[in-house]
């Protein structure tokens, strides 16, 4: 049989290296760069215990003498601290390091959960399908007509006033990650439930019926497997999302407190500042947000162009 | 006088790394009003064939080197405006899939006016009149009421029918039908065939048929063509071809039909399947199944060489016809 | 033949499809009143079939005629609206899917498209260890190994592939996998729903010879879905016309094809390309088949019929017997008016 030649198996790495995806990223030289930005951006931030020159949450480190020191590159600076220091006397290239490893952590934790309620709930919507479905998807709908930021601030707003500051201020992250989580996984089971509308005609599943398999067995070993490019791609976006809405929900003072400053919290506490002429408390943050969500969506229209095999030219 | 021309036409597909070749020097001609069939299964290369006479080849595909003489002149030359011109006046294509090949947001009316005002200088009303003559030379029930319908409130059968009166719309001298039965039911295929056999013979058309169903091209054509891996195989008359192949393949085809063997025995099954484009085996492209198979079918292509009745392109041609005549005696 | 216990028994079967679901899509607006109406589909309409153990029953008709309806309906994908169904003197139609669980294994389906009916995320081993893991709880990893390489072996898959996916196979091989698939289970019944008709001429043959073969060896009894007459001829012992959801004709294989009754079967039969006939002589039928939404009253074929008459109109035939075993569904043969 000549279609399958008998040569040894390429190793894995191989394999990986010469599939279409791998060749269509290889090829698209802003998909490249946006993965390094990416990864760079990511290693740092999670490395600021061992590479920031100050740790922004001892207290002990900080000394309101250094406050509003600007950046190496203009006068007057003090150059211990190469980004400047934020009102408080912080080194503010440590609070960024340690601010996008919360950012990212909040962003990541939040999508996972949203992921994992839609997905949960997309699978039985599509799979079930009848009644069931048309009350998950009713649900969806009821929770995408409030706005995400809207939710969160009724909620955080109602959380910190039940609380008080004190306590909210500590599990804050967990709040966030919560509310974040909950308010878009419509985005999860829309997506979910359409693609396991389409997988679900396809003979496998018929033939996985026929073998007598169970529905759970079905939606989680054969559907859920098939259905999980548009699950990457509007992970990327979504991510994206969380940060933003993290660092919204920081600007307005429902989020990370000043003590524990995300992104968001940090371009908040600089706002004040900037026409005092302490513009870098508020732009350095900013311009790092800029770019962490750049190349994420960069990286997530890749993605989609990737996997879609419509698109898809030899 | 010729129609058609091909000569030594290639057809490659630029692919990631390389190219494959998915139509190697073929040629053949095609009289006025002469029925040819192209069979093959599918990956032989018979669709790319028609899409290469049409200059339809997209990217990744080009057409690499030969000439397509059609009435003259050498369409792989020609400035796209020209061949746009020949498109739809001189040679019509007709496609497999009715469901999709009509626009499903106009009328009936509107595709077949459109077409007509494209090519002609006709006022609206003298576009309808053609319009309804050829609708009526399908044998479509009250065209005038059609014109006014979308695709999408028409049967399968009658949808083929109207993509076949779009075909003729401009009196072409050639038709191309990429498997045009392929999506319909036997009896509707049936009166299918009977109608584009009646049209090509009454207005003097030239039809290539493509298609796998070798029943089909019996019926249908005066000549065929068998291919395979991208190669013309055999050539020559339909009549011969079917009732005496040369070609182990065209041979293996034919006896692989249920048809072939009493009911209930096993089937005369060609061993192993069409190699992909991307690793298609040096020398003869079929000598991995063949029976017959010697060594230098391994290494050198057979070149099409006349045959009694037929052109085939194989080696041990010779010695399969003494074997036959063994068998008989 | 010895009259031996159907293996396979479907009784006045019948399969509704409901076009309009919920209330709103019900409502509709007729000579200026609402009104509130459903519409159905008629796909399969009181059919009645026997399969008997070692029979290969072939059901053959043109798209919309139900044929892959009452396939899903045997292998249970879809549930009947009326009518029984009964494998091996047990009635299966209304069971759960845990109660059907023991059936599972003696009934299984192969699938029209080979490029869909396999996972395409799953290797050939995942896939064909699946079933038999599931199956037979008990058994150890060296013997589903074992399983699973004597049965790939017997379709004629080299077991040392087993590491690929579905995608690096072609459309033939990947036919022969999912029969493996169906026979890892040790059925002694399999539905086959058009299991040839996206293949190429050659690997049809060859996946026919593996149906054929299996049904030697291990003495299955199938039921075989298909448009195609030929292959009908071929790998029938018995075989059932449908017409618009109802069977017009039903009759052993060499009867049918030696003396066929009734209009519709002869216009099939004579529809169907001869490779070394010059002169085509078929029946035109005319007009194009009925949608199944509104029935006619009579005979669904009486739309197309060149020897239908009034009564044929007002009325629905009854399958009668012949004497040669053909059971016919048609006025004009029982009348006698077709071959005068």
């Amino acid at each position: 049989m000549s279609s399958l030649n008998t040569t040894a198996e390429p190793s894995r790495w191989a394999q990986i290296w010469n599939s279409n995806i791998a060749y269509s990223f290889r090829r698209n030289p802003v998909a490249v760069v946006s993965l390094l930005v990416f990864g760079v951006i990511t290693v740092m931030s999670f490395l600021a215990p061992l590479i920031a020159p100050f740790d922004p949450y001892d207290p002990a480190q900080m000394d309101i003498m250094n406050s509003e020191y600007p950046p190496v590159w203009v006068t007057g600076a003090d150059p211990q601290f190469m980004l400047g220091t934020d009102d408080q006397g912080r080194d503010l290239w440590s609070t960024i390091l340690y601010g996008t490893r919360l950012s990212l952590l909040i962003g990541i934790c939040a999508v996972g959960l949203q992921a994992f309620l839609g997905i949960s709930i997309g699978l039985i919507a599509g799979y079930v399908g009848g009644r069931v479905d048309s009350l998950l998807m009713r649900l969806a709908d009821i929770q995408l007509s409030f706005s995400t930021l809207m939710v969160a601030i009724i909620f955080l707003a109602v959380t910190q006033a039940m609380f008080g500051s004190e306590t909210f201020n500590q599990y804050a992250i967990y709040f966030l990650i919560a509310v974040i989580g909950v308010a878009e996984w419509p985005q999860y089971a829309r997506t979910v439930r359409a693609t396991v509308l389409a997988e679900k005609k396809k003979e496998y599943v018929d033939s996985a019926r026929v073998l007598g398999f169970g529905p759970i067995r079905i939606m989680v070993r054969h559907i859920l497997p098939n259905s999980l490019s548009p699950i990457f791609v509007i992970s990327t976006v979504q991510v994206a999302n969380a940060i933003i809405s993290e660092a919204s929900l920081s600007f307005l003072g429902l989020g990370m407190p000043p003590s524990q400053p995300s992104l968001g919290s940090l371009i908040s506490s600089g706002f004040d500042y900037i026409f005092s002429g302490s513009w870098w408390i508020t732009a350095i943050p900013g311009i790092v947000l800029v770019v962490l969500v750049l190349v994420i969506n960069l990286l997530g229209d890749w993605l989609r162009d990737a996997l879609n095999p419509k698109l898809y030219k030899g | 006088m010729s129609l058609l021309s091909v000569r030594d036409l290639s057809v490659k597909f630029a692919m990631r790394d390389n190219t494959v070749t998915a139509l190697n020097q073929i040629s053949f001609d095609l009289c006025k009003g002469e029925r040819l069939g192209i069979v093959g299964e599918s990956g032989a290369g018979k669709s790319i064939t028609g899409f290469a006479l049409m200059n339809l080849l997209s990217r990744p595909g080009y057409i690499d080197s030969g000439k397509i003489q059609f009435l003259g002149d050498d369409i792989t030359q020609m400035p796209e405006a020209k061949m746009r011109n020949i498109r739809g006046n001189e040679m019509a294509m007709i496609f497999q899939d009715p469901m999709v090949t009509l626009n499903p947001v106009l009328t009936i009316g509107q595709q077949m006016v459109e077409t007509l005002m494209a090519h002609r200088k006709l006022s609206k009303a003298e576009a309808e009149q053609i319009a309804i003559v050829k609708l009526r030379e399908v044998y479509i029930p009250s065209p005038e009421e059609r014109l006014d319908q979308y695709p999408h409130e028409l049967s399968g059968g009658m949808r083929q029918r109207i993509i076949i009166a779009i075909a003729l719309l401009l009196d072409p001298q050639l038709i191309i039908a990429d498997e045009p039965t392929t999506a319909l039911d036997v009896t509707i295929q049936a009166d299918i065939m009977e109608l584009l056999l009646e049209l090509c013979e009454s207005n003097k058309v030239g039809l290539i048929l493509i298609t796998h169903d070798l029943g089909v091209v019996s019926q249908m054509t005066e000549r065929t063509l068998v291919m395979y891996a991208g190669r013309i195989i055999e050539s020559g008359r339909t009549r011969e071809i079917i009732n005496d192949p040369q070609h182990p393949y065209t041979q293996g085809l034919i006896n692989a039909l249920p048809q072939q063997t009493k009911p209930g025995q096993r089937l005369k099954q060609i061993p192993g399947n069409m190699p992909s484009l991307t690793s298609i085996p040096k020398g003869c492209p079929f000598s991995p199944r063949c029976e017959y198979v010697q060594d230098h079918c391994l290494t050198e292509a057979p070149k099409p060489v006349q045959y009694t009745h037929v052109e085939v392109a194989c080696h041990e041609v010779n010695r399969l016809h003494s074997d036959k005549a063994e068998e008989m005696n | 033949m010895t009259i031996s216990r159907p293996l396979l028994k479907i009784h006045n079967l019948e399969k509704r499809f409901e076009l309009d679901r919920g209330f709103l899509e019900t409502l509709k607006f007729k000579r200026g009143k609402l009104v509130q109406e459903k519409r159905e589909v008629h796909a399969v309409n009181n059919i009645s079939l026997e399969v008997a153990p070692g029979e290969a029953l072939c059901v053959v008709g043109e798209s919309g005629c139900g044929k892959s309806t009452v396939a899903r309906l045997i292998a249970g994908l879809l549930t009947p609206s009326a009518g029984e169904i009964h494998y091996d003197g047990e009635r299966i139609d209304n069971r759960s899917r845990r109660a059907l669980m023991p059936l599972r294994k003696k009934m299984q389906m192969i699938f029209q498209n080979p490029y869909a009916s396999l996972n395409p995320r799953m290797t050939i081993q995942q896939a064909l260890e699946e079933p038999v893991r599931y199956h037979n709880p008990g058994l150890s990893k060296g013997e589903v190994r074992d399983k699973v390489a004597e049965v790939m072996r017997s379709v004629g898959v080299d077991p040392s592939w087993a590491g690929r996916y579905p995608h690096e196979f072609s459309g033939g091989q990947r036919q022969r996998i999912a029969i493996a698939r169906a026979l890892t289970v040790d059925p002694e019944f399999i539905i086959a729903d058009e299991p040839i008709s996206a293949l190429d001429v050659s690997i049809q043959a060859q996946v026919l010879n593996l149906m054929l073969e299996a049904k030697d060896e291990r003495g299955l009894t199938y039921l075989f879905i298909t448009h195609d007459l030929s292959v009908v001829q071929h790998f029938g012992t018995k075989v059932a016309v449908l017409y618009l959801g109802s069977v017009c004709e039903l009759s052993d294989t060499a009867t049918l094809f030696e003396n066929p009754k009734h209009p519709y079967t002869r216009a099939l039969l004579s529809a169907v390309p001869q490779l070394k006939d010059d002169h085509p002589n078929h029946i035109r039928l005319r007009g194009e088949i009925p949608t199944p939404i509104n029935l006619p009253q009579g005979c669904p074929f009486e739309s197309r019929c060149a020897h239908a008459n009034s009564r044929c109109q007002s009325e629905k035939p009854r399958p009668q017997l012949h004497p040669d075993g053909a059971l016919v569904a048609c006025h004009a043969v029982e009348e006698g008016r077709l071959d005068g």
